[in-house]
């Protein structure tokens, strides 16, 4: 049902501009009518890749032009209709997508962007080359519509139309499944998503397939709007341009931004072009760039966001005056969770086994030959002063990094050198010093995409996520959106977010950091609770004093190496740890 | 035999001269791109715009008439290197800032997005402006050196090479650009600043520097070098309003070439790029010499997407 409501908006403004279109009679004005849809398909293809990963691409011509030449010299060379060409461009476009995304995704950023537009403007030179500079449809006069060719025009706008429907709907269920929670956790935040047990990889591939064939599709269609293909109407810079135009301009990473940017760009670009085209040359280019121009200055997200921000800030104003929300950890605070007995060292099974791990940077041995247990229901702390190799440490781990020399066993198997995902799914899961949240999701949201990796449906991911941000004590606050949590709340919700995993063993890499005593306790006294509820935890801290009543054993590293290793109390007293500390000058002062 | 070795000459040679200009317009591009980070679309257009300012200033305002057709053409060109540096500095402060710099934190993507629309909206206001203004004619800066050449050789078993004298001096006027620009960048107080803002803004910001100030002097300077490329080429290439489009990629992929961040390495980055073209054209036909550009520019950002001179800056 409320599926249903949800897609009212969508089924109401497909009709209104079906009917809207079956009024116009003019052909230039029918020709516009159906590029409104056109590109607004490209705009979301664009958007599936593009906004939802954040990779930006330059290079979405070059789907686009597969398919339009695919579709003009099937029907040339063999005869077959467009109804046959189309999906076959969509397969055409999904195959150079997944064919140029494997090696492009390589890189990151600009190089990505920069990448991406080269793809299609060296295809644009070999298609010239070939002899290819224009390439007309044949003209059917028995049998027009099995080639889809109609008399009336306005019939190239209802398919259209029922095309960027489908669309929609494809990028909506997109949107709403793992897929899209895994596109948009890449975006947010690459590394956090890998370590979640996201394979980035894999999901962006399959993105750049699907967004490859989409694209594929609509340029096969347009090919047959236009009748035309050319090289630069199809493979040149403006067409990778106007995907990311219409996308930018109306919002990235929603479905409505490309069909709003799309509504309102081609009818202006196109009527400036007719009307004052033949008397002002360029006109329409001047008023199109300064209407750009406008609104990214005014709304640099796109339009949607901007309206929807306005709404919400309108909608939302008379409840943020309804009294503060209740600080829901306060019934975990410290005094009210028994304490856990320490373990004494040396007993239960060996979970994870590092022997003789080093790593070097240059001339740098961040980490060198570390060795170390740690068994089931364990808590063991890993301190020391900064640059000692702690982060390192936990980045060879958890699969950020590659060992130089040495093995990490996990339950006697052998993972070093694995992708961070393929460790999250192994059972390591970790939470970081400089906090990886998804800024623009839900506590919920965040913390399910912990939850994928262990969950085979929506609805499992839901409830293990559901399950995770109980444990932490953050239930109460789950919707809000990260951006406007505490220093607290959002490490206790990374906490959530590795612990939706379902891990065998916790990495917490300076998860007291940045907060208050009062809030350092509440934190402790939740990590507390797994420890006691039976999860193994290894915490990295900087300062002995809350670890002490925390941990069970103490890894002490200095300069990469492990300098001391045992039980709390003997390894506070431990005049080397003092010295990696303090320094060989306060020794003296040291109490023995 | 002998004429193969002629050809690869003459195609060596004139891939260096061409990738000296080429070689300078990517400087001034990287300036832009490895201080600021913005992928800026409307660079080509800068240029198409130093080409029509150093064409104005030859016919228009005098130099023609003061200096004389052969040497005229260079000092208009020359000329409207600072012209385009005072619009791109404009162009920074009303536009370009507010959606870069300092400002961009609280944008997602950090205003990828804003800056990559919002230069290709002014692209799209120069093409379409300078269509409705210049016109849609070809426009050149002929100068009589443009049709003559300097014969150097015989060298050996009778082979000669051929140097246009445009080009020549061209190269010329790139290179001591060039050098006026290193100068400035390692020696001044304002080079300091552009590489302090480069290198860490944020740290740079701590040290009292001005970063949004940094940035556009930056891009001034590389909107007014690419101008003085621009002109440079226009004495060899007819040009129109839209020309910028066709050199806007070749300058990505010299920047991206030569490693971002690198002034002197973009400078090699163009260079390769002008080699790559000329080269191509002994086993490649015409057509495909552009495409010989994308496939050497995409080899190279897949297995050293460094660049040449740039450091692989990773952070998490």
């Amino acid at each position: 049902m409320r599926e249903w409501r949800s897609l009212l908006p969508i089924i109401v403004f497909t009709a209104l501009y079906a009917v809207v279109s079956l009024s116009v009679t003019n052909s230039y004005y029918q020709l516009v009518m159906t590029l409104v849809p056109v590109w607004a398909i490209f705009g979301l293809s664009w958007n599936l890749l593009s906004g939802y990963t954040g990779l930006i691409s330059f290079g979405h011509a070059a789907f686009f032009g597969v398919g339009a030449y695919a579709v003009v010299l099937g029907q040339i060379h063999f005869d077959l209709s467009p109804w046959i060409m189309i999906p076959i461009a969509a397969i055409l476009g999904g195959v150079a997508g997944l064919l140029i995304g494997f090696p492009t995704f390589r890189l990151q950023g600009h190089y990505f962007a920069l990448a991406m537009l080269a793809y299609p403007l060296a295809i644009l030179y070999v298609f010239e080359w070939l002899g290819l500079q224009e390439v007309t449809l044949p003209i059917k006069r028995d049998n027009a519509a099995a080639y889809m060719q109609f008399a009336d025009h306005r019939l190239y706008t209802l398919l259209a139309l029922a095309m960027m429907f489908g669309t929609i709907l494809l990028t909506r269920a997109v949107e709403r499944s793992r897929f899209g929670m895994a596109l948009l956790a890449i975006k947010q935040n690459e590394a956090a998503a890998e370590a979640a047990g996201i394979n980035t990889l894999a999901w962006k591939l399959r993105a750049v397939t699907l967004s490859g064939a989409i694209a594929g599709a609509i340029g096969g269609f347009y090919a047959v709007v236009l009748l035309v293909v050319t090289p630069q109407s199809v493979f040149g810079m403006l067409v990778s341009a106007q995907a990311l135009t219409v996308a930018m301009f109306g919002g990235v990473g929603t479905v409505w931004g490309p069909v709003i940017g799309s509504v309102i760009l081609i009818p202006l670009a196109e009527t400036l072009n007719a009307e004052a085209g033949s008397r002002f040359p360029g006109i329409q280019g001047v008023i199109y760039g300064l209407a750009i121009i406008c609104v990214i200055l005014l709304a640099p997200e796109g339009l949607f966001w901007k309206i929807r921000d306005f709404w919400r800030k309108r909608s939302a104003a008379p409840v943020t005056a309804s009294p503060g929300t209740p600080n829901v950890a306060s019934g975990t605070s410290a005094e009210l969770v028994p304490l856990r007995p320490k373990r004494s060292a040396g007993t239960g099974d060996v979970v994870l086994e590092v022997r003789n791990l080093s790593r070097a940077f240059g001339g740098l041995k961040a980490v060198q030959d570390v060795s170390f247990k740690l068994r089931q229901n364990e808590i063991l702390g890993i301190i020391g002063p900064n640059g000692a190799g702690k982060t390192t440490l936990f980045n060879l781990l958890n699969g950020f990094l590659r060992p130089g020399t040495g093995q990490i066993l996990l339950d006697g198997r052998e993972m070093s050198g694995r992708k961070p995902h393929e460790l999250c799914e192994a059972g390591i899961g970790r939470t970081f010093q400089i906090m990886r949240p998804f800024l623009r999701m839900s506590i919920s949201d965040n913390v399910v995409v912990g939850a994928y990796v262990r969950a085979k449906t929506d609805a499992e991911a839901r409830q293990l996520a559901a399950d995770a941000i109980a444990r932490v004590g953050l239930s109460g606050i789950a919707d809000r959106i990260a951006g406007e949590l505490t220093t607290k709340e959002l490490r206790l919700m990374e906490l959530a977010r590795a612990l939706a995993g379902q891990p065998r063993i916790l990495l917490l890499d300076e998860t007291l950091a940045g907060l208050g005593h009062d809030e350092a306790n509440e934190v402790v006294a939740v990590i507390q609770r797994l420890a006691r509820d039976g999860m193994t935890i290894a915490i990295i801290e900087h300062t002995m004093q809350a670890m002490v009543r925390l941990v069970d054993s103490f890894l002490v590293l200095d300069h990469g190496a492990v300098i001391v290793e045992g039980e709390p109390e003997a390894v506070t007293r431990d005049s080397r740890v003092i010295e990696a500390y303090l320094g060989k000058k306060w020794m003296a002062h040291a109490p023995h | 035999m002998t004429q193969a070795l002629e050809g690869f000459l003459q195609a060596l040679s004139a891939g260096l001269l061409i990738g000296a200009v080429y070689g300078l317009m990517c400087v001034g591009l990287g300036l832009i791109f490895g201080v600021m980070r913005v992928i800026n679309f409307a660079q080509g257009d800068f240029m198409m715009l130093g080409m029509y300012a150093a064409f104005y200033f030859f016919t228009a305002f005098g130099v023609q008439a003061t200096f004389g057709n052969t040497f005229g053409p260079f000092v208009a060109i020359v000329l409207a290197g600072p012209v385009l540096a005072v619009f791109g500095y404009f162009v920074h402060l009303t536009l370009i800032s507010r959606v870069s710099g300092t400002r961009t934190s609280s944008l997602e993507g950090e205003g990828h997005y804003a800056q990559l629309i919002l230069t290709l909206g002014i692209a799209l206001i120069l093409q379409n402006g300078g269509l409705l203004v210049f016109g849609s004619v070809l426009a050149s800066i002929r100068t009589p050196l443009s049709s003559s050449a300097w014969e150097l050789g015989p060298l050996f078993s009778d082979i000669s090479v051929f140097v246009n004298k445009a080009r020549g001096i061209d190269a010329v006027v790139s290179l001591v650009t060039m050098i006026l620009l290193t100068l400035m960048i390692t020696r001044s107080r304002i080079g300091k600043s552009l590489r302090a803002a480069a290198d860490n803004p944020t740290a740079a910001t701590y040290m009292g520097i001005d970063v949004d100030r940094a940035h556009r002097i930056a891009f001034a300077l590389g909107t007014g070098i690419t101008a003085i490329a621009g002109g440079l080429l226009a004495t060899n290439y007819p040009f129109h309003p839209f020309v910028g489009v066709e050199y806007v990629i070749v300058m990505y992929a010299g920047v991206v070439l030569g490693g971002m961040g690198s002034i002197i390495g973009a400078f090699w980055g163009g260079m390769t790029i002008g080699l790559v073209q000329q080269m191509s054209t002994l086993i490649l036909p015409t057509q495909l010499q552009n495409a010989a550009i994308f496939v050497v520019f995409l080899l190279i950002i897949f297995f050293r997407p460094q660049g040449f001179f740039g450091r692989m800056v990773e952070r998490t």
